[in-house]
């Protein structure tokens, strides 16, 4: 068995004149949780729709779990569960009736179905819902439940995009328990994001798109030391304080600056690190923390808004 | 490996396959949930009509036939709402599945395709035109307007008008942006066809050249058809009716499953 269950090569995907997808290549292994960062329009979501055969490839080589995505979609399509970035449960039908009807794609028999129901009711925490109307429930209720659906025929690889975007902090950190429980049990799981925190607590290994390109790509503390370095200091500082700091910084090595608006970052990648002390400066406007993937994800996809339509 | 190429445009025919089964049991599923509220216009509907213009207006009515105005229109009913009951199905109904509940995209993120779902939704509807038949038929009895056996082949044949109404105005829909715009073909299409397709007036009734109008609209073949089986007076000309409704169900749903792809596989 080859260790790659989804391989990319040269992916294009183009609508008339606009390229949503320029050429990229990754590939994700078996039983790792996979990320896929971007800002919006970066062709994540197109992405993971050509992988779940829901786009037909413009050009370039997809397989996943060995077969051609052009060729072999409905088996493809029965390998994966898709919990796709819109709610789509069915409002006319009760909670194990949305779950029932979804087997039924995949053609489960119903003694089956109904163990399976059970089974992925109890894994996300819905068991008392299983009668409740779709629209009686709350959207963190609503996102565990379309995860309960893409999990109905035991999906070799699950393709979440955006599993917790607008979901409140506490439903956030079920969907990740949920999530990470999942991994370990071997699932493949492959998501797009925007939360850099999310890609953090969840991803072994991540690229981040931008404007259709791959534009980096490994393991998020790998990612972090080398693009954004091991600490950031964060310093509020304007005129002739600004162009002090910008002074000290310049002289000290491994250590390199980044001016935004009236911030200035300081990353500190290694050597003997920066002392802050020496800047006079008001501790308030002055932030001292661990680099995180943020900070890469804004140095290589700009802070700007030059992007927005 | 070989590197694809997608960009010519996709020509498949449509694919059969038994998943389509599974969307009609998904509708299914939906209507023996609200059933209760989905039974009233289908049945109330006919009812009325029967009595108000079968029995009421009826009374007024010469015919150039031997028959009672109730009998005269009981057959025609049997075609003009199943069509309603087909054509609202894959109309608003696929509509509001399609771009409301995004349950299509659901549907189609399991091994179903959208081929599977054109045909789900067109089988389902010629299901609702099936039940809406029952109803009549047995209005019809009720109230004497039957006279032939032969009567009970209009339920296996009505299968055919439903799957033809709802692939012509599963067509519609697909190209459909707004709902707003599911009620041109519903004004323009449907409704003159309840009226004159010879349902409540023989057409011979007619300039010759309204007949040839209306030989070419789908609701004059059930009419024709089934008004030969309530009297039980089958013809060979009947087949020909038959035939013009298999052809028709066939392109058109070839043309709503084109349609659909390009719509939905993008």
């Amino acid at each position: 068995m080859e260790p790659s269950i989804i391989t990319a090569n040269d992916l294009v995907k183009r609508y008339g004149d606009c390229t949503a997808v320029d050429g990229i290549s990754f590939s994700v292994a078996r039983g790792e949780c996979f990320g896929i960062l971007g800002p919006n329009g970066a062709g994540k979501t197109t992405t993971i729709r050509m992988i779940s055969c829901l786009s037909p490839v413009t050009s370039g080589e997809l397989s996943v779990d060995g077969m051609q995505a052009h060729l072999k979609e409905r088996r493809i399509k029965s390998i994966l569960g898709v919990v796709p970035q819109e709610d789509n449960l069915d409002p006319d039908l009760s909670v194990r009736q949305n779950l029932r009807a979804y087997s039924r794609y995949f053609n489960m028999p119903a003694d089956v179905a109904a163990e399976r129901i059970d089974e992925v009711l109890e894994l996300m925490q819905l068991s008392a819902k299983g009668k409740d109307r779709i629209d009686e429930l709350s959207g963190g209720l609503k996102r565990r439940l379309t995860i309960a659906r893409g999990l109905i025929n035991q999906p070799k690889i699950l393709v979440l995009d955006e599993p917790t975007t607008g979901l409140d902090p506490q439903a956030r950190h079920l969907v990740w328990q949920k999530l990470r429980l999942l991994r370990q049990q071997g699932v493949t799981i492959l998501l797009t994001t925007h939360y850099m925190e999310e890609a953090s607590h969840l991803c072994d290994r991540v690229v981040i798109l931008n404007k259709g390109k791959v534009i980096a790509e490994g393991d998020p503390k790998g990612m972090i030391a080398r693009y954004a370095g091991r600490d950031v200091v964060e310093i509020q500082a304007e005129g002739e304080e600004r162009a002090a700091v910008l002074r000290r910084v310049e002289a000290i090595d491994g250590v390199t600056v980044e001016e935004v608006a009236d911030l200035l970052y300081v990353y500190v990648r290694g050597g003997n690190g920066f002392d802050v002390s020496a800047l006079n400066l008001d501790e308030e406007r002055i932030v001292q923390r661990r680099a995180n993937l943020e900070d890469v994800f804004l140095m290589l996809t700009g802070r700007g808004l030059e992007d927005d339509e | 490996m070989s590197v694809q190429t997608a960009s010519m445009p996709r020509i498949d025919l449509p694919t059969l396959s038994p998943l389509a089964f599974r969307v009609w049991q998904r509708n299914r599923d939906v209507y023996l949930n609200i059933w209760r509220a989905e039974v009233v216009w289908p049945l109330v509907d006919p009812l009325i009509t029967l009595i108000a213009l079968g029995i009421g207006l009826g009374d007024f009515v010469e015919l150039p036939v031997e028959q009672s105005y109730i009998q005269f229109i009981a057959p025609g009913l049997l075609a003009a709402f199943p069509m309603w009951m087909a054509a609202g199905e894959t109309g608003w109904g696929s509509f509001f599945r399609m771009e409301n509940h995004r349950t299509f995209d659901a549907i189609m993120a399991t091994p179903a395709t959208i081929d599977d779902v054109v045909t789900g939704e067109i089988l389902w509807a010629s299901t609702r035109a099936c039940i809406s038949v029952v109803y009549i038929l047995v209005l019809a009895v009720a109230f004497g307007a039957v006279d032939s056996v032969l009567a009970v082949f209009v339920l296996p044949i009505a299968f055919l008008p439903g799957l033809m109404f709802g692939s012509i105005s599963l067509c519609w829909t697909s190209m459909a942006r707004s709902i707003s715009q599911l009620n041109y073909f519903f004004a323009a299409f449907i409704t003159p066809q309840f009226w004159l397709s010879g349902v409540f007036f023989p057409l011979s009734e007619l300039p010759g050249w309204v007949q040839v109008v209306a030989w070419f609209t789908p609701a004059k073949h059930a009419v024709d058809v089934y008004r030969g089986l309530v009297a039980g007076d089958m013809e060979v000309g009947h087949l020909g009716d038959i035939a013009w409704m298999v052809v028709v169900t066939a392109i058109f749903y070839c043309i709503a499953v084109f349609a659909m792809r390009k719509r939905l596989v993008k």
